[in-house]
């Protein structure tokens, strides 16, 4: 007995000193191997006495299974040891930038008109479109912008050359085409480049307007204050800003109103911007737009795309907007 | 329209400070532009008279003088303006006057002791003008306040008014408004009939009876030659911005001010006959008072006499027929011409006149005779001379037709409460004439105003007096069906995030653009041209956005930027289409230098066919495009492709012409995609088709074939031909180089199956991969690489 003690000691050492699994595998063959000490002393027990068999047999099988536990005790444990040192071995520089693709991004212009679409979404809205060079019909006549009337000069027009087209000066000709192929209840918005005569520091000849158009039973200029005044909150995510009317003409709404939204208060004096036109839309588009005035009323605003762009992040100068300079549009990603 | 505030104080009755009175004029709907003092805030400065003037003894540039200034004494001031002389009227700042910034103390100046200023316009305020003293008339009363000389407590009111609101370009009109707005009288000013003095006459008729509704005569002779127009009213003009000429011309502009009728003086002499008001005729001319020649198209309306054209009604006189500095007996006209006769016509001839502005947009029609007796007061009033008798002729004037104004109506337009008593009061404070008619009210308009014809008209007067402040903002109620949506349909915004999740940054280009890129870009020699153009390099409509992105490109080149990705969404502009133009919706982008910004893990190599090719499939997303080989002006020949859906060609893809990319100095080859975005926007919901469990087996099959095939028909071919078993067909390599002749290129395929149903067996897998094995060397004479 103390032999097979002896044995499972010397195993102990012999396989803690193996640095590596295969000078394991040699010291295992010492003990457990063919000619291993573990075998021989099984080898040695028919040389024993009928009843001390059994009792030797088992101490050399329990002997057996501690060395092979310890083997695998030590097998493992080189195993993990050669994982780590491996692994070690694998690491990288985690502060060195990612292997990533650049990222592009939308035009502010873009970013607000998809903002002010949810927006008016929510309130049940559908967007709608129109084509940049217009019919004399769609963009003055039917909006009762009348031929040599003096209400025609209120917009700068491009005409083409050879043609009666324009380019549209205001997106409300949208107005008119889409009442035309739709019956009311009409919620819609009209995002869209327009043109004018105009160039200068605070004037871009190609702008974007926003139109919005509400036609139902019973709508009302009072809905048409609730509606811009919610829009201004919700846009420019202030709750302090409230909307003033003007009184204004534009020859498709009567009445007609200049949209002035409340944005700063310095020592007790409110400061408005002048942010749009709107109004009741006049029975004679309704008419146009084949919608009976007798039945249905509606409002119509129209709005700066680019100054609502401009005052929601803090740009100071249009031009900014149409000069593709990366450096600036790369700040609204 | 500039209004003197103590004018209009004078005529509405309104006695508001400045600042009131410009936020109730703006929230009246006349918009307040500018408010500007006509002189600066000061005291203490008088009418001084200049006794007499001499050197400086120690300063070369500046002179003592001795001025009276009412004050008892002579007081000697030191002066330096340059147009100093003895005898001069002048402004004189008396010690302890307050200028803006400083007070006139009693100083020596070089040795000399002051006691004062000498002023000039821009130390008044009054203008920028510093070249000299400001000289006043030789009657100016010494000592006088300066103030109250040239009625310097007064304000300029810089109106923008609207084109509906030709009532307000005088100061009757803004008066009555005025008045309406704080519910006064106004007190207009008189124009009782002048009773005549002598018989002289000249005969009128109008021929156009529709576009002269009324013309009004009268002769006045013995006019003083030597008259000058009064300060006052030299002043009034100055302030409405007009120059002041000679009286009779001055006249005729105040009373157009003050009464909004342009009137127009003839010299009497130089008129031939009767005056008739007709259409011109073919090929009549009539030199302008401007001295320009005006070709008078057959609907311009004329002012003649027997000799032919004197005048372009309603719009300027004529050269031959104006009053002079020599003009003794004028005929004055005041007439009342229709703005339809009037509208577009000073603009064809590109004249200004203030007078075609008032008539294109509505004169009082009932005012013309008092206008024609407040000229004549005023005319014998300055310059003297006998009145004759008032002739007169008479066309068609506008008819005021009463508008019903439903009291219910105007409430559920406005969407507030106003009560049917106010709106009445509102309407007659508007000096509508009011009638009732059970509950409803019936309103004429005035003769003054030209935008009020139907109810919708009145309901915005009734709210305009009731105030636009009072508008509640309402929150909207309604139906509220759910918005139409389709799920396969793609926004343009998805697109526009699709193309910037490859590192494409949008840009927005104009439209318009120079003819030269068009004929660069898109090979198109008549584009969509405009008229008037902002420039000459933005005189046609893009077909095609290349131009704007390379331009892109190109400045931020130039910006130091080495890798740029840009990219448009935006119409393009084809020639006529049947609806009103054919412009189409596209998206274009562009790559320029290396395929991924510079960083340590990866070489980049330049961006090629193959980025953009790929960026675009990525964005077409399930959207199936074809690629053929094609040729086009902008785009290297061998490195172009149209890009195809279904049969349709929807856009092109391919590395810019090497022409181009000198021709635009750029380093590098940008590569370009462009599609036409409806068929990007198209798309189906998807729906589930079934998970195969069986195994799929995968076999490559190189093969070398000519270099002159492509691709992509090999690949559409083998696709066509392969049983539904055959769930890809990819080439996932090409080679040429050692042990592919030349001229020739490896292509390797991958070829994998899977059956929905069972395992494939060997033989079955064989047999495809033979097929296809097959039809490559049969059709496109491929030889298996070994």
């Amino acid at each position: 007995m103390q032999a097979i003690d002896k044995i499972i000691s010397d195993a102990q050492a012999a396989f803690e000193a193996a640095p590596t699994v295969a000078e394991l595998e040699q010291a295992k063959a010492r003990f457990l191997g063919k000619s291993g000490a573990l075998t021989e002393l099984l080898k040695g027990l028919g040389k024993l006495p009928p009843e001390e068999k059994p009792k030797a047999g088992a101490a050399i099988n329990e002997a057996k299974v501690r060395v092979e536990g310890l083997l695998q005790a030590r097998r493992d444990a080189i195993l993990a040891a050669e994982l780590e040192e491996r692994l070690a071995a694998e690491a990288v520089d985690v502060t060195l930038p990612g292997r990533a693709q650049s990222r592009g991004g939308l035009h502010p212009i873009s970013r607000a008109q998809e903002r002010i679409e949810r927006l008016f979404a929510s309130m049940g809205f559908a967007v709608a479109d129109g084509p940049e060079i217009e019919n004399d019909f769609y963009n003055f006549t039917a909006l009762r912008m009348f031929p040599d009337h003096p209400s025609r000069s209120m917009q700068d027009t491009f005409y083409v050359a050879d043609s009666d087209k324009v380019l549209r000066t205001h997106t409300s000709p949208v107005q008119i085409r889409y009442m035309q192929s739709h019956e009311p209840p009409i919620r819609i918005i009209c995002p869209g480049r327009v043109y004018r005569v105009d160039h200068d520091a605070t004037h871009s000849p190609m702008f974007h307007q926003i139109e919005g158009l509400w036609i139902d039973e019973g709508v009302s200029l009072a809905d048409l204050k609730g509606t811009v005044t919610q829009f201004f909150r919700a846009f420019f995510e202030r709750d302090d800003i409230d909307v003033r009317f003007r009184p204004s003409y534009f020859p498709f709404v009567e009445p007609g109103v200049e949209i002035d939204m409340e944005w700063e208060r310095k020592d007790g004096e409110v400061r408005y911007l002048e942010i749009g036109g709107a109004g009741v839309v006049h029975p004679d588009v309704l008419r146009n737009g084949n919608i009976d005035p007798a039945k249905y009323s509606g409002f119509a605003f129209g709005m700066g795309l680019d100054r609502l762009a401009m005052l929601k992040y803090g740009v100071n100068d249009l031009r900014l907007f149409f000069d593709n300079d990366l450096k600036f549009l790369r700040q609204f990603r | 329209m500039k209004v003197s505030v103590s004018w209009l104080r004078e005529l509405s009755g309104v006695d508001l400070p400045v600042d009131r009175l410009a936020h109730v004029l703006t929230m009246g709907g006349l918009e307040v532009e500018e408010v500007t003092p006509v002189a600066a805030a000061f005291n203490g400065i008088v009418v001084g008279h200049v006794l007499s003037v001499a050197p400086h003894p120690n300063a070369d540039k500046l002179r003592v003088t001795e001025v009276d200034a009412g004050t008892g004494m002579t007081l000697t001031i030191v002066c330096g303006a340059p147009n100093v002389a003895a005898g001069q009227k002048v402004p004189c700042a008396l010690v302890g006057a307050k200028l803006p910034g400083f007070e006139i103390k009693q100083a020596k100046l070089r040795g000399i002791e002051s006691n004062g200023m000498l002023c000039s316009a821009r130390e008044l305020g009054m203008s920028e003008d510093h070249s000299g003293l400001l000289v006043l008339p030789q009657d100016a009363p010494v000592g006088q306040d300066i103030r109250k000389y040239l009625d310097l407590d007064d304000t300029i009111l810089t109106l923008k008014l609207t084109p509906n609101r030709g009532d307000c370009l005088s100061m009757f009109g803004v008066a009555r408004d005025l008045a309406a707005l704080v519910g006064k009288e106004p007190s207009l000013t008189r124009a009782p009939a002048a009773s005549p003095t002598i018989a002289e006459t000249r005969e009128v008729r109008i021929t156009d009876r529709a576009a002269c509704g009324a013309y009004f005569g009268r002769v006045i002779r013995g006019l003083n030659p030597v008259a000058k127009t009064p300060a006052w009213m030299a002043r009034r003009l100055e302030r409405a911005g007009l120059r002041p000429r000679s009286p009779l011309v001055d006249i005729t502009n105040y009373v157009m001010l003050e009464r909004g009728q342009p009137l127009h003086a003839f010299d009497h002499a130089k008129l031939e006959g009767a005056i008739d008001v007709r259409m011109a005729k073919p090929g009549e001319e009539l030199k302008l008072l401007t001295e320009q020649w005006a070709e008078c198209v057959p609907n311009v309306l004329l002012i003649t006499d027997a000799s032919g054209p004197v005048a372009l009604g309603g719009v300027m006189g004529g050269f031959n027929s104006m009053v002079t500095e020599a003009t003794t007996e004028v005929f004055f006209e005041a007439a009342w011409f229709a703005p339809e006769a009037i509208q577009g016509r000073a603009k064809a001839l590109q004249l200004t006149s203030d007078a075609a502005y008032r008539f294109e947009r509505g004169v009082d029609f009932a005012g013309t005779r008092a206008a024609l007796e407040r000229a004549t007061a005023l005319a014998l009033e300055i310059c003297g001379g006998e009145a004759g008798p008032v002739t007169e002729a008479h066309g068609e004037l506008p008819a005021r037709k009463p508008a019903r104004v439903r009291p219910t109506r105007v409430r559920a337009l406005l969407g507030y409460e106003v009560a049917d008593g106010f709106m009445a009061e509102a309407l007659r404070r508007l000096h509508c004439a009011v009638a009732h008619d059970g509950a409803d009210i019936v309103a004429t308009p005035p003769s003054w105003r030209f935008d009020l014809a139907i109810e919708e008209d009145f309901v915005e007067e009734v709210a305009r007096i009731h105030g636009y402040e009072h508008v509640p903002a309402r929150a909207p109620r309604s139906s509220l069906p759910m918005l139409e949506s389709k799920e396969g349909l793609r926004s343009r915004f998805d697109l526009k995030r699709a193309a910037a999740a490859l590192g494409y940054q949008e840009v927005i280009n104009y439209s318009f653009v120079a003819s030269q890129w068009e004929a660069d870009f898109s090979e198109n020699a008549s584009p969509v041209k405009l008229a008037n153009p902002i420039a000459s390099t933005m005189d046609v409509m893009r077909s095609t956005l290349i131009g704007g992105l390379v331009a892109a490109v190109k400045s931020n080149v130039n910006r130091d930027e080495e890798r740029v990705r840009v990219f448009e969404l935006g119409r393009c502009f084809l020639g006529e289409g049947p609806e009103p133009h054919e412009q189409p919706e596209r998206l274009a982008g562009i790559t320029y230098g290396p395929r991924i910004p510079e960083q340590w893990a990866e070489k980049s190599p330049d961006a090629d066919f193959y980025d953009a090719k790929g960026d675009l499939e990525a964005i077409a997303g399930e959207v199936k495009l074809a690629f053929v080989p094609a040729r086009h002006p902008a785009f290297h020949p061998g490195r172009c492709a149209r890009v195809m859906a279904g049969e349709h060609a929807v856009g092109l893809v391919g590395e810019l012409h090497p022409r181009l990319q000198l021709k635009y100095d750029l380093a590098r080859a940008p590569v370009v995609f462009e599609i036409d975005c409806d068929v990007l926007l198209e798309g189906k919901a998807p729906r589930f088709g079934g998970v195969s469990r069986m195994p799929t087996v995968r076999r490559d099959l190189a093969v070398v074939v000519e270099e002159g095939l492509s691709a992509g028909a090999i690949l559409e071919a083998v696709r066509g031909a392969v049983p539904a078993c055959v769930r890809e067909v990819e080439i996932f390599d090409q080679y040429r180089g050692k042990g592919v002749e030349t001229g020739r290129k490896s292509l390797a395929f991958r070829i994998v199956m899977q059956d929905t149903a069972r395992t494939l067996t060997d033989a079955e897998v064989e047999e495809i991969v033979g097929s296809v094995r097959h039809l490559l060397t049969e059709k496109f004479k491929a030889v298996p690489r070994t």
